[in-house]
């Protein structure tokens, strides 16, 4: 038999792509766009920490924890409203 | 443990027996650590307490890796695919950060600064493209290697092929290298030699995968992990409480940071500072002046040391004087080619010591515009091969093939970027207190009143750490320090005043992350070899029998071969393992990415766009990096040869774009890959579809 994709698979599948691309903009800021910036917000500081020093070192991995994060909980919910979810293991 | 029966077997109740089992083991260490503690305030030699953690680890790592032996296939391969996500996550945690991560990092954050931060961010940040590109998609796809997935995408032996020697050229140098780790601490902590330290090691990685494969390798990685976070953390809280009185420092060493910036500036312009720099620019002068009067100077140089000997020889000197006189003598270059290279040494060791110390929270510092600009390029371009190479390392990719589900695989990444996140953004805060404790508290003293951990350290290997009193004054000059970044971890504990049992947990902690790490990768090699190329290729009837028996013998092969190249302590180990990660990115993430979200991907373009990554991303090494450049004999200067000033270790910055490009100009041109292919891809997209086929490997 072989694989039927209905209509609302392709949505499930389009509304993965939206958010893998919003986390992955998110992601891209987050490390390349404020190292390229890296001089310039040096003159902002926190606590202490410069800006870009505070990202590099600890901000941006939160951020990272965050993204993936946010991923699993939302596909996982977008498997069980889109009926793809697996069945609970016993 | 975990010698659940498959028949029947509950999920739930194995979390719970799971769980119950590592907190009994983490109270246990714990209280080990303990009674090491009383036993050294009693009077135990250190010695022995390095002794009891080196052997108490091993032998629990042993009892874990003989408990989970196994004769199953689908157990040696994928652990039985039952690995819940917290647990997988702490496993990946511990296959990912290696012996340089644990003991390395915080020092090149410390000699680094801000430029050091690449390393922080591209070894985390590469977790976000393997949650949203590939873990839970790999796990749909559930067979057990990485090249089983090339060759199911692409269809046939020639990707898979190509998967296999990707797969093995970027492990092999990335396991030697974890190996020599494993020598260095053994050596360090029990004073053995180094080839007989490697080969105690390879006993204590063999003991964790032989019996068991991954099933073996996932529960003692855990293990490993907790030792390994509980001895990072407990020395920095330590340091913590004396500097800031906090004990999460992480949360308050920006203040720290101020003032190291602060004492960077009085330091810059400090005459006494600018003394010594002045003299190590003189010593630069003179090595260079030799170098320009070779090889009339060869034979001044040497008469010059022949005189002084005599000369003492004559005056019936002190004897000490007579004997370091003529071990310069024999040490002297027995040829005016080597004696080049030894000046040019001293010279360039002189020269870097010549500058004001490096800010340490600025970005890309440099002497102008150019140079801050080529150094912010680098930084862009290593954070990005970091990146995409930790998507893309099959020992790594290999861990979500373990979870039950697809859901708990993206709920593992989770898990395992967290517990990764734990030791990487302690790294940098252990490096500004230590650097803090430096500014503030060495530099400034006399040379009668340091404190003990800088003699210790400084008798084991002065290339460690060297304070030498070079401009005769008795203080201590932040120029007159020499460091070699391996200190910052290893003398954390003496400096926060912790007796030596922190030591000995810090050496364990090492241990346990070199060990996990090279267990993973041999088992990612042999796994290459024997379920790819062997079951798939060769002799696809083989009995189950047969397919673990060739499993664990290439097991021991491989493992072997790797510990006899890290017994020749190869030169620049350190540039491979970075290279592994741009050879990786630009063979395997292309193609995977690629497999997954583009259905039109064929075979031709997959094979050619891997050969394509991996062949730029190599030929450029080979043109730019001084050691690939002596054995391949290359012409021009490496400044003739670099493109838009882009270093060596970042070279899959064009190995990456060109596998893409690659992968769809020839998928475009040939024909669209069949039914069967296509939905394969549906297949892997979906955690469960209508009429669904079933790709899982057994």
């Amino acid at each position: 038999m072989a694989i039927q994709l209905t209509e609302k698979h392709r949505e499930y599948w389009r509304k993965n792509l939206t958010v893998t691309a919003i986390l992955l903009v998110i992601w891209f800021v987050v490390t390349f766009v404020i190292g390229y910036f890296a001089i310039p917000l040096s003159e902002i500081t926190f606590m202490g920490w410069p800006i870009p020093f505070y990202m590099g070192a600890q901000g941006s991995l939160i951020i990272y924890v965050v993204i993936i994060w946010f991923y699993a909980s939302y596909m996982n919910k977008l498997d069980q409203e889109y009926g793809v979810a697996e069945e609970e293991e016993e | 443990m975990t010698n659940g029966a498959t028949q029947g077997f509950s999920q739930k109740a194995f979390n719970q027996a799971l769980r119950k089992y590592y907190s009994f083991y983490t109270g246990g260490f714990i209280a080990f650590v303990i009674v090491l503690g009383i036993a050294e305030q009693l009077g135990m030699p250190n010695r022995w307490i390095g002794y009891a953690f080196l052997f108490a680890t091993i032998l629990l790592y042993a009892g874990i890796g003989i408990m989970s032996r196994t004769a199953d296939v689908a157990e040696y391969y994928v652990a039985g695919r039952r690995v819940p996500a917290m647990f997988n996550g702490m496993a990946t945690g511990a296959d990912w950060m290696s012996a340089a991560s644990f003991i390395a990092m915080a020092g090149g954050l410390y000699l680094g600064g801000y430029d050091g931060l690449a390393f922080v961010m591209g070894w985390t940040g590469g977790y976000c493209l393997v949650a949203l590109f590939l873990a839970p998609y790999l796990r749909k796809f559930g067979q057990f290697t990485i090249p089983d997935f090339l060759g199911a995408r692409y269809g046939g032996h020639i990707p898979r092929t190509v998967g296999i020697l990707a797969a093995i050229l970027c492990s092999f140098t990335y396991v030697v290298a974890q190996i020599y780790g494993v020598g260095l601490i053994t050596t360090r902590f029990t004073g053995v030699d180094f080839q007989v330290g490697v080969f105690l090691g390879l006993a204590g990685i063999l003991v964790c995968s032989f019996l068991g494969g991954m099933r073996a390798v996932t529960w003692t990685q855990v293990a490993q992990y907790i030792i390994l976070i509980i001895a990072y953390l407990i020395p920095l809280t330590m340091l913590g409480i004396r500097h800031l009185n906090f004990p999460v420092p992480h949360l308050a060493y920006g203040y720290a940071l101020e003032r190291v910036t602060e004492r960077e500036k009085v330091l810059t312009n400090d005459p006494k500072e600018k003394e010594v720099r002045d003299i190590f620019k003189k010593r630069a002068d003179e090595a260079d002046a030799k170098i320009k009067a070779l090889p009339a100077s060869y034979a001044e140089e040497k008469a010059k040391l022949e005189k002084n000997l005599a000369d003492l020889r004559a005056a019936n000197a002190d004897p000490a004087k007579i004997k370091a006189a003529e071990d310069a003598l024999k040490t002297f270059p027995p040829t005016p080619e080597d004696a080049k290279k030894r000046w040019e040494a001293e010279k360039a060791a002189a020269l870097a010591r010549t500058a004001p110390p490096r800010p340490h929270a600025t970005p890309f510092p440099g002497k102008d515009e150019k140079a801050r600009d080529i150094a912010r390029k680098n930084f862009l371009a290593l954070i990005f091969c970091l990146m995409v190479g930790t998507a893309a390392l099959p020992h790594i990719l290999m861990r979500y093939y373990t979870t039950p589900s697809v859901r708990e695989a993206r709920i593992s990444v989770t898990w395992s970027l967290f517990f990764i996140f734990l030791l990487y953004f302690s790294a940098p805060t252990l490096a500004v207190l230590v650097k803090y404790e430096m500014y503030n508290f060495i530099v400034g003293s006399k040379f009668s009143e340091l404190p003990r951990w800088v003699a210790n350290w400084s008798a084991v290997d002065r290339a460690l750490l060297n304070i030498t009193d070079v401009n005769g004054d008795g203080i201590v000059q932040l120029a007159e320090i020499s460091i070699g970044q391996d200190i910052i971890v290893l003398a954390t504990p003496e400096i926060a005043n912790l007796p030596y049992v922190i030591s000995g947990l810090v050496a364990a902690g090492g241990l346990a992350a070199a060990l996990s790490t090279a267990d993973g990768l041999l088992l990612t090699i042999a796994n290459a070899l024997s379920h790819d190329l062997y079951y798939k290729m060769i002799n696809p009837q083989a009995s189950t029998k047969t397919r673990l028996s060739v499993a664990k013998g290439l097991l021991l092969v491989v493992a072997v071969l790797a510990a006899s190249v890290a017994a020749q302590k190869p030169a620049d180990i350190l540039f491979l393992v970075s290279a592994a990660f741009s050879l990786a990115a630009a063979g395997f993430f292309p193609a995977l990415v690629l497999g997954i979200f583009w259905k039109r991907a064929n075979k031709w373009g997959a094979t050619l766009g891997m050969l394509a990554g991996v062949g730029i991303t190599f030929y450029y090494m080979c043109i730019t990096q001084p050691w690939l450049r002596s054995v391949f004999g290359v012409k021009g200067t490496i400044a003739e040869n670099t493109w838009w000033d882009i270093s060596p270790i970042s070279a899959g910055i064009f190995g990456v774009p060109l596998g893409f490009l690659v992968i769809i100009v020839v998928s475009l041109l040939t024909p669209a890959p069949d039914r069967e292919t296509q939905d394969l891809v549906d297949h892997v997209r979906y955690p469960v579809l209508k009429g669904d086929i079933d790709t899982r490997g057994t």
